[in-house]
Order: structure tokens, then C-alpha cells, then sequence
């Protein structure tokens, strides 16, 4: 019973965790199946959760502090498709350049604005953060673990915003492959000039899925700050952008595949956190830079033997010239 | 589907023109592509454009699909004068166009590719059921058979075509551009592309068929327009012209459309190739036992069409590829075995024309000097202890410039900034210069002008004059039939025939390339 309670739990965490990996992943299929490199998902969440955590500190309410997220995350987006798409410039560049900028940006302005050492203050009011949504009879359930408390942590209990990334990936996946948009972007990150001999503009295309990266960045970043923590912090996506960026090379830029290996990426996140300073039969208490370090391990593992030939679309990181 | 436009003029009367370019003019920085072209081409007939590479068709076709804006003139279509600014318009206007480098995505199915661009409503499913049943619709009106789920990247060539035509047709085209659409077909591909534009012809659609090749015009064009250095130089109905006449129009000179050469006098043999396998990456076998010999003073020309096993071949005896088995003998040393590499064989005298130029024969972002040298960079003459001789390097390329007629004779330009022909005159020369018993060519003329094509085919012959062996692998069968004294057939890794090139014919070695065996020459 015991094991059953720890690994529900797990997987609770797992959700939690996964959540924002989600949505930056899926923000980076759309622009990737664009043929725009998204290196910028790290930026434009950091960005996020710090606009969001301001706005949410200063007026008190978190969907304000949502917009604030998706327009600022947007901006960059923006920014970057600007200097990639309109004027071809290399998108490795530019979205490094972004990420760089507001690293060192959200904490000099939190510095500037609340004065607390570069945070933005606790998020501790009412409505200032997205809360855990309990469904009906979730606490009586616990009283009967198997399922209810599966129902209780694993279906129950989550905030809108986890909600929201576990319904993105069906709908992304029928955007993708059920609509004339969708035919559209995936053609456009094969082989864009057969996108603009057909009488489609490469640009607009590659605009809408930057735009569309940008939104859901926004809610990733949102979500960092205002749900799973209570403000922002310096460096708080920790290398989540890059994280979801190996998922969705991993799951192949393939909406369920990516779900996936997000899942499998916060797994290995949350079953590290639980097994620190826990004696493991046969080899002991595992020092914990080494936990930590596990899901970065598995990344590399991954990624370097067990995804064969990544089949990146052709014309990945191409800016579009008619020229040849 | 597919609204029948009806006639515009009454039965017997000449038809108006389709497509009306008027005084179109386009430059590219210092480059005048288009100078004051006009051009009509009447309803219901099949138009040829002919010129050498960089006599401007393309860009005029360009300009008229909305690819590239023209500086001045204006474009009209059944008279009305319409604004090209995008492709979207040229659609609109009822023009589509079949590139030269085919627009599909290659993950995409067919139909996936066909209505890319009018998938008609926002939701896939419904427009993709009825493009399929109007796609049967027009595949049986046309004799375009396609396979509407077939991955497209997987098809033939010659399928894939169709596909692209069917995507024109799908976006309601009445006038059809194709951009040099036999380059990559055999000639019973050819053929039957050609009867196909034929009945859209006869079907009232319009067609112009941009090209090089004379053979296509006069076989297939009722009225030919040639260009030559961004000018239309002259305009006739076919039956009024011939080869001779239109060759000389394009070039601006007397050209020989046939290979001078005298009999071969072949003396020893010099490289024995014995029952030579190649696999691929996949251990797919490429090359399945070849064997043949090449001797000093001949020209031996591999025919085929692409894809079988050619590239494959050329590249295991340049030392690209390790053959899998058999040898290759030369000089009593076995090739295949023991060391390998480009240099190695460069050292046993055997040198390389690559087939393809940009990719393999040169590098695109460096200058002509350095091409020039490419393979050959660390012999003496060009280095010293590691360090370029700059001035030698020049030195060299203005020489090889000055022998190959290369032009702009300027040993610092990119190469790029060079025409197909003098791109590959400059390849030719860095080979033959360093002396080869042995030279190994790929598509000798491939995107080379005609100018050119005369000139290389005489340096070929006159290597082979001098005591040396020649290997010519082509696609192109004119080429193969004009330069070859002996003939080897290849079709899917095999070789399938040996022809003497003085008794070969297109239709004897056509059947071989199509896979039927058999000695042609008994």
C-alpha cells in the first residue's frame, strides 16, 4: 500500500512537472514544423514567468498576470520571427541572443521594481496564483485509495493551466493533421518553396506558428511562476526550454509522441526528487548531484541512442530566399 | 472541377492569344535577364522556348509565374491585362507551371501535395475526398495515372512529373508552363509526356515547353521562340524551321551539332574492371557485377537511365565508394582492394568529372583559383610546407582559363558567378591538366549551354586522341551516342549490352535501358 501511495504521487508529480514542458514542446512543434528553429523557448518562458509574477504581485490577480505572460513571451516571439522570417537572419543566433537578453533582464528589472535581491514578491494574496482545482468528492475518495486516490491526485486537484496543456495535445495533433492550416505548416517546414509556388505565403505562415509559440510559451512561463511556484525567481525555467526541445526532438515533432517524452523526462524529474537520501536495495543512499542529474542524463541517452534518425523537417533552419 | 472554357473564336478562325508578354524587362543588379521581351502565344497550342542556359527563359517564365516582379511591361491573358505580383495571382489567372526542380513534399502523399494551396474549406476531410474523385475525373480525361497515396518522395521521376501537371490542372490551369521537363526522363518517359501535353493540347489548353533540347522542339512545338542573352531573337512556326537554323539562332553563330571525331585507334588495355560490386549505406547492391575494360584511345560511354547504378559505379572507380567485390585492375595492381580514396587513384592516374557539379566538383563559396586547384592543393606546385602559393595558384587558373576558354577570365571570382559551361570547362581543365591515363566524366554537359558542350566534347575527344582512356557515364543519349566508340548499357546495377557507338540507335539502346536484355549490336 505503501508503494501504491509513493507512486501515485510520483505520478502526480509527474503532471506537475510535465505540464510546462507540454506547452513549450508543443510551442516548439509549431514553429519547428514551421522551419523555424525554436532555441528560444527558454527566453520566451523566462520572460513569461516574470511578467506574469509582476503583474500578478502588482494587481492581485493571476489571469492578469497570464496576460502580461502571453504578451511579453508573444513579443519575443515576434521579435524573433522578425529577424528571422522577415529578415532571414539565423535563428540559432537571434533565439540565443533573446535567451541571453532576459536572463539578464527579468531579474535587473524585478531588482529595479520590487527591490528584493532580483525576485518578484511572494504570490500569496487571493487569485494571485492558478490553484489546484479539487473535483467533486476528491477528499472523500482518499478514503478508498485504490482508485480514489488515484482519482484525487492524479485527475483532481491539478490548476486550469494543467488542464489546459493535457487537452493542447489532442488538438494540436488534429490541427496539425486535420486542417488546411495544419497541411499548410507542415509543408511549409518540408519544402517551402513548393508552399509559395502553390500560391502560399512562406512568411505568414511562419508568423501564425512564431505567434502560436509565443501564446504557448506565455501560459508555460504563467505557469512556472504563478502555479507551481508562488513569484519569480532568477533562472526559474532552468533549462526547461531546452529540456522540451530534446522531447520534441525525441518524440519526432509528433504532438503524442512528444506528450510522451515529456511525460517520460518528468517522470525520471519527479521519481530523482523522491529518491533523495532514500537507501536503494543494493547500492545505498545515491549522492544527489547524481538524482539530479539523472534526467539530464537520461536526456542524452536518450536522444543520442534510442531515437535513430531524427526526421527533422527539411527545411529546419532555413531562412526562405527564392533564390537557390 | 474544371470549368471547359468555351471557344473564343469561331471554329476555324485563328485563335487569340492566351498569354501576351509586352515588353517585359528585368534586371538582377548588373545582370540584364529580360530586355524588352514580347511574346504571344495563341490559345490551344503548344509554344516552344528555347535558348541556352542564361538566355533569360527562366526568368521570364519567373516573372509571368509571379516569382520574380518585372522592372517594366506588363503580362496579359486572354487579352485582359493582369498584375503578376505572386504566384498566387499566376494561379489566379489561370497559369500554372511544372518546375524544372519539382515543387512537391516529398513526405506528403500525393493527394496531400496536389491540393496544397486549394485544399478547399479550412477543415481537411471534405476537400480531400472530393479533390479525390475530380483528380480520377481528370487522370482518365488525360491518361494522368498517379497513385493518389503514395508517399510522393518515393515515386519515379517521371511519376512525379505527372503529379506536378495534375497539381496545375488541380488549381485550374488553362495555360501550362513546363521548365525543362525532360531533364530527368528516358525517352519513352519523354515520349510519353509528350503525348500527354498533346491531348491537353487538343483539350484547348495552352502549353509552353521551355527547353534546350532542338530534338523536343521540332517534335513536339507548333510555334518555337528563341532567346539568346535576355533578347527574343527570333520567332517561327516549327514546320517553317529546322535543328541547324534554331541552334545557330540560339548561339549567334555556326554550331556542329555532331561530335568531330575520327575512328578510334584503341591500343592496350589499361583498366580491367572485373565483376565490381557496390552496395549502399543499406547493403542494397548498386552495382552488381559489372565487368568491362577500358583501352588507351577509346571512349567508352555508359548509358542509362539515371539511377541505375551509374553514380555507383563512376564513384567506386574514382576511390569514393569501397566496392563490396570484384576488382579493378590497373596496371597489374588491383584497386579494389588495399588503399582507396580520391587520392589514391589520383596517384594511379585516374581522374574525376563529377556529376554533380556544385555538389561534389567544386566548392560554391570559393573562387575559380581555388576550384581549380581542388584535389590537387597539396601538390608542390601549390604548396609549400603547408603554406598556399597564392601567386602559383593564380598563375595556373589564368593558364587553364586561357586553354579552356573560360569566361570572364578572372581567376578571384566566386565560382558561382560563373555560367554551368564555364564552370565546368574550369573542372575539365583542372583534371585533364594533371595528366591522367585514365579520366572519368559524369554527365559531361549537364546544365552547360550548347556553346560549351561543343567545346568540352572536343577536349574529351582530344584526350582520347593523345593514347588516353576515357569513361563517359550520361543521361543524356545524344551525347553518349555522339562521343561513345563503344557503348555500355547499365540498367538496375547490371550491365545489360555493349553497342559499338557507330552502330548504336536510340531505339536499340532504349530497349536495353528499359531492362530488355540482350546483346543490341547482333
Amino acid at each position: 500500500m505503501e508503494a501504491y501511495r509513493e507512486i501515485i504521487l510520483i505520478l502526480a508529480a509527474t503532471i506537475r512537472v510535465a505540464t510546462p514542458l507540454v506547452l513549450a514542446a508543443i510551442a516548439g512543434l509549431f514553429s519547428e514544423r514551421s522551419g523555424v528553429i525554436d532555441l528560444g523557448l527558454e527566453g520566451k518562458m523566462l520572460a513569461a514567468a516574470f511578467a506574469s509574477a509582476a503583474v500578478a504581485a502588482a494587481t492581485g490577480s493571476a489571469w492578469l498576470g497570464l496576460g502580461a505572460g502571453v504578451a511579453a513571451s508573444l513579443a519575443l516571439a515576434l521579435v524573433i520571427a522578425f529577424a528571422c522570417v522577415t529578415h532571414r537572419g539565423n535563428q540559432v543566433v537571434a533565439a540565443m541572443a533573446v535567451n541571453i537578453i532576459v536572463a539578464g533582464l527579468a531579474p535587473a528589472l524585478a531588482l529595479a521594481w520590487f527591490d528584493q535581491g532580483g525576485q518578484t514578491p511572494q504570490l500569496d494574496g487571493p487569485g494571485q496564483r492558478f490553484l489546484g482545482i479539487a473535483w467533486p468528492w476528491a477528499q472523500a475518495a482518499r478514503r478508498h485509495p485504490v482508485p480514489g486516490l488515484a482519482y484525487a491526485e492524479l485527475l483532481s486537484g491539478h490548476n486550469l493551466i494543467v488542464y489546459f496543456a493535457a487537452a493542447l495535445v489532442p488538438a494540436s495533433a488534429w490541427v496539425l493533421y486535420r486542417t488546411r492550416f495544419g497541411l499548410r505548416l507542415r509543408a511549409v517546414g518540408e519544402n517551402p518553396l513548393a508552399v509559395d509556388t502553390a500560391g502560399i505565403s512562406v512568411n505568414l505562415l511562419r508568423y501564425q506558428a512564431s505567434i502560436i509559440s509565443g501564446i504557448l510559451c506565455g501560459v508555460a512561463g504563467t505557469y512556472i511562476s504563478t502555479a507551481a511556484s508562488a513569484g519569480f525567481v532568477r533562472d526559474m525555467t532552468a533549462g526547461k526550454g531546452y529540456l522540451a526541445l530534446a522531447a520534441l526532438i525525441f518524440g519526432k515533432w509528433r504532438p503524442y509522441p512528444t506528450l510522451a517524452a515529456c511525460l517520460l523526462f518528468a517522470f525520471a524529474d519527479a521519481g530523482a526528487a523522491r529518491l533523495q537520501g532514500v537507501p536503494l536495495p543494493g547500492i545505498g543512499v545515491v549522492p544527489v548531484q547524481l538524482i539530479i542529474a539523472l534526467p539530464y542524463i537520461l536526456t542524452v541517452l536518450l536522444l543520442a541512442g534510442f531515437v535513430g534518425e531524427a526526421v527533422a523537417p527539411k527545411a529546419i533552419g532555413v531562412p526562405y530566399t527564392k533564390e537557390k | 472541377m474544371e470549368p471547359e472554357s468555351p471557344a473564343l473564336q469561331a471554329p476555324g478562325g485563328p485563335p487569340g492569344p492566351a498569354l501576351e508578354l509586352c515588353g517585359i524587362d528585368k534586371r538582377f543588379g548588373a545582370v540584364h535577364a529580360n530586355r524588352s521581351v514580347s511574346l504571344a502565344v495563341s490559345k490551344g497550342s503548344i509554344h516552344g522556348l528555347i535558348g541556352e542556359n542564361g538566355a533569360g527563359k527562366s526568368t521570364l517564365m519567373n516573372i509571368v509565374y509571379g516569382f520574380h516582379r518585372a522592372d517594366a511591361g506588363e503580362i496579359r491573358v486572354n487579352g485582359r491585362r493582369v498584375e503578376i505580383g505572386r504566384p498566387r495571382d499566376s494561379i489566379e489567372a489561370g497559369i500554372g507551371m511544372v518546375h524544372q526542380h519539382f515543387m512537391l513534399v516529398e513526405r506528403f502523399t500525393v493527394l496531400e501535395n496536389i491540393v496544397l494551396g486549394a485544399e478547399g474549406g479550412a477543415m481537411l476531410g471534405r476537400g480531400l475526398g472530393e479533390a479525390r474523385s475530380g483528380l480520377g475525373r481528370l487522370g482518365r480525361k488525360y491518361g494522368l495515372d498517379v497513385p493518389l497515396d503514395a508517399e510522393a518522395g518515393h515515386l519515379p521521376v517521371g511519376m512525379q512529373q505527372r503529379v506536378e501537371i495534375l497539381k496545375a490542372l488541380h488549381h485550374r490551369a488553362e495555360i501550362l508552363i513546363l521548365d525543362e521537363p525532360t531533364a530527368v526522363l528516358t525517352p519513352a518517359e519523354a515520349d510519353q509526356l509528350f503525348r500527354m501535353l498533346a491531348l491537353l493540347r487538343d483539350q484547348g489548353k495552352t502549353v509552353i515547353l521551355v527547353t534546350h533540347k532542338l530534338r523536343e522542339i521540332m517534335a513536339i512545338t507548333d510555334r518555337v521562340t528563341v532567346m539568346r542573352q535576355g533578347s527574343v531573337v527570333h520567332e517561327t512556326a516549327t514546320r517553317d524551321t529546322s535543328p541547324k537554323a534554331l541552334a545557330e539562332q540560339m548561339v549567334g553563330r555556326a554550331v556542329l551539332l555532331k561530335v568531330e571525331k575520327a575512328p578510334a585507334k584503341p591500343g592496350a588495355g589499361l583498366l580491367e574492371v572485373r565483376n565490381l560490386e557496390v552496395r549502399d549505406r543499406l547493403g542494397v547492391p548498386r552495382v552488381k557485377g559489372a565487368s568491362f575494360s577500358l583501352r588507351a584511345g577509346e571512349i567508352v560511354g555508359v548509358a542509362g537511365v539515371s539511377g541505375n547504378g551509374q553514380s555507383e559505379l563512376i564513384e567506386a572507380l574514382a576511390g569514393i565508394r569501397v566496392p563490396t567485390g570484384g576488382s579493378i585492375l590497373l596496371g597489374g595492381q588491383d584497386l579494389a582492394r588495399g588503399s582507396t580514396g580520391l587520392n589514391d587513384r589520383r596517384s594511379h592516374g585516374i581522374a574525376h568529372v563529377p556529376e554533380d557539379r556544385l555538389r561534389m566538383g567544386v566548392v560554391a563559396s570559393f573562387s575559380a583559383e581555388d576550384n581549380a586547384i581542388l584535389g590537387y592543393h597539396a601538390r608542390q606546385r601549390f604548396n609549400r610546407s603547408g603554406f598556399m602559393r597564392r601567386r602559383a595558384i593564380r598563375e595556373d587558373c589564368a593558364e587553364k582559363m586561357a586553354s579552356y576558354d573560360v569566361r570572364p577570365p578572372s581567376p578571384s571570382l566566386r565560382i558561382t558567378a560563373f555560367s554551368g559551361g564555364n564552370q565546368q570547362k574550369l573542372v575539365l581543365a583542372r583534371e585533364i591538366d594533371c595528366g591522367p591515363s585514365v579520366l572519368i566524366v559524369g554527365q559531361p554537359t549537364r546544365g552547360v549551354d550548347i556553346g560549351a558542350i561543343e567545346f568540352i566534347h572536343r577536349r574529351i575527344v582530344a584526350l582520347r586522341d593523345s593514347g588516353k582512356a576515357v569513361l563517359v557515364v550520361s543521361v543524356e543519349l545524344d551525347e553518349i551516342m555522339g562521343l561513345s566508340d563503344r557503348i555500355l548499357v547499365m540498367a538496375g546495377g547490371e550491365i545489360v549490352g555493349e553497342v559499338p557507338g557507330s552502330e548504336a540507335t536510340e531505339e536499340a539502346l532504349g530497349l536495353l535501358m528499359a531492362g530488355v536484355k540482350g546483346d543490341a549490336s547482333r
